[in-house]
C-alpha cells in the first residue's frame, strides 16, 4: 500500500498531502502520526493539504482526530493550505474542523507552531513572529 | 460506474470532475458535486457493500448539470427522515453523510424500500 511520508524537521513532523485520500490512506496516516510523535516526542504536527481538492466527512474526521490524537501526546497540530472551495465545502457539510488551527501557508503554519511551542516553554509569546528559539 | 472497493472511489470522483469541468463548472461547485458523491459512495460502500452509479449530464432551459444516480441491493434505511437528520447515524459515525450531501447539492432525492435497497439522486447545476 502506498503511504504518506511524513517528515522529521527539529522539533516538529511535517506532512504534504500529495494524492488523492481515499479511507484507508488517511487512516494509516493518522496511525503513522500518533506513533512517531510518541517516537520522537515531536511538539507540533503540520500537515499541507494545498494538493488535496476533497476532503469529506471521513477525511474531516481524521484530519480532526489527529489534531486530537496530537493534543494528548502535548503536540499542536496545524493544517496549512486549505484551498477555499474545500473549506467552502466543510462548512456547507457540517463540518466545521474545531480545534484544529489552521494557516494560509507552511510558513506562516510553521510560525504558528514555533509560536505555540515556545509559549509552552516559556510561558509567554516572543515579541516577533514566534520564529526565534 | 461500480463501486465495490474503498479505491474505486478514486476514479469515480476523477469521472465526475472531468465531467464537471468539461462543462465549465465552476471549482465551488465542482467541489461541493464530488464531495456529495464521496458521501453518498462511502454509504453504498458501508450500509449496502457497493453498488451502481449513474453519471449524467442534464439539462433544463438554458441550465446544464449533473446528475448522479446511486443504486445499490442494500437493507434500504426502515426511516428515511431519522436517516436525514443531521447526527444521526447506525454506523457509530457523525451522521453528516445525508444531511450534508443534501445541502451541497442542487436537488435531492432518496427512495428505499427495506431489503431491496436504495437509489439516491442528486442534481448540481452548473449554476446551483
Ligand atoms: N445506502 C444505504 N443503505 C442502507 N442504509 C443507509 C444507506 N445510506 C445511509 N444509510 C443509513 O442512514 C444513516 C445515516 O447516513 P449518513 O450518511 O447521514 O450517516 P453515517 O454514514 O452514519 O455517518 P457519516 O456519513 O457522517 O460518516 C446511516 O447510519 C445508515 O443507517
Ligand atoms: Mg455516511
Amino acid at each position: 500500500m502506498e503511504k504518506i511520508p511524513i517528515l522529521k524537521m527539529g522539533k516538529l513532523l511535517l506532512v504534504t498531502i500529495q494524492v488523492d485520500l481515499y479511507d484507508r490512506l488517511a487512516e494509516a496516516l493518522e496511525a503513522d502520526l500518533v506513533q512517531m510523535i510518541n517516537k520522537t516526542g515531536a511538539q507540533g504536527v503540520l500537515i499541507d493539504i494545498s494538493a488535496v481538492s476533497i476532503i469529506d466527512s471521513f477525511m474531516g474526521r481524521i484530519i480532526g482526530n489527529i489534531a486530537t490524537m496530537s493534543k494528548i501526546l502535548d503536540a499542536e497540530t496545524v493544517v496549512v493550505g486549505m484551498q477555499p472551495a474545500v473549506a467552502i465545502t466543510l462548512i456547507e457539510l457540517g463540518l466545521p474542523l474545531t480545534g484544529v488551527y489552521s494557516a494560509l501557508n507552511v510558513e506562516k503554519g510553521m510560525s504558528l507552531l514555533q509560536g505555540k511551542i515556545n509559549l509552552k516553554e516559556t510561558g509567554f509569546i516572543p515579541e516577533d513572529d514566534g520564529d526565534t528559539e | 460506474m461500480t463501486v465495490v472497493r474503498e479505491i474505486d472511489v478514486i476514479p469515480f470522483r476523477n469521472r465526475i470532475k472531468e465531467t464537471a469541468a468539461k462543462m465549465g463548472m465552476g471549482l465551488v461547485n465542482q467541489t461541493k458535486l464530488i464531495t456529495a458523491a464521496s458521501e453518498l459512495a462511502r454509504n453504498m460502500l458501508k450500509y449496502a457493500k457497493g453498488g451502481k452509479v449513474l453519471i449524467e449530464v442534464i439539462s433544463k432551459g438554458r441550465e446544464n448539470g449533473i446528475r448522479l444516480v446511486f443504486k445499490d441491493e442494500g437493507p434500504g434505511i426502515p426511516d428515511i427522515a431519522l436517516a436525514m437528520k443531521d447526527g444521526y447515524s447506525t454506523g457509530k459515525s457523525l451522521g453528516l453523510g445525508l444531511p450534508g450531501t443534501r445541502r451541497l447539492v442542487s436537488e435531492f432525492n432518496i427512495e428505499t424500500e427495506i431489503g431491496k435497497g436504495t437509489t439516491v439522486t442528486i442534481i448540481k447545476w452548473k449554476n446551483g
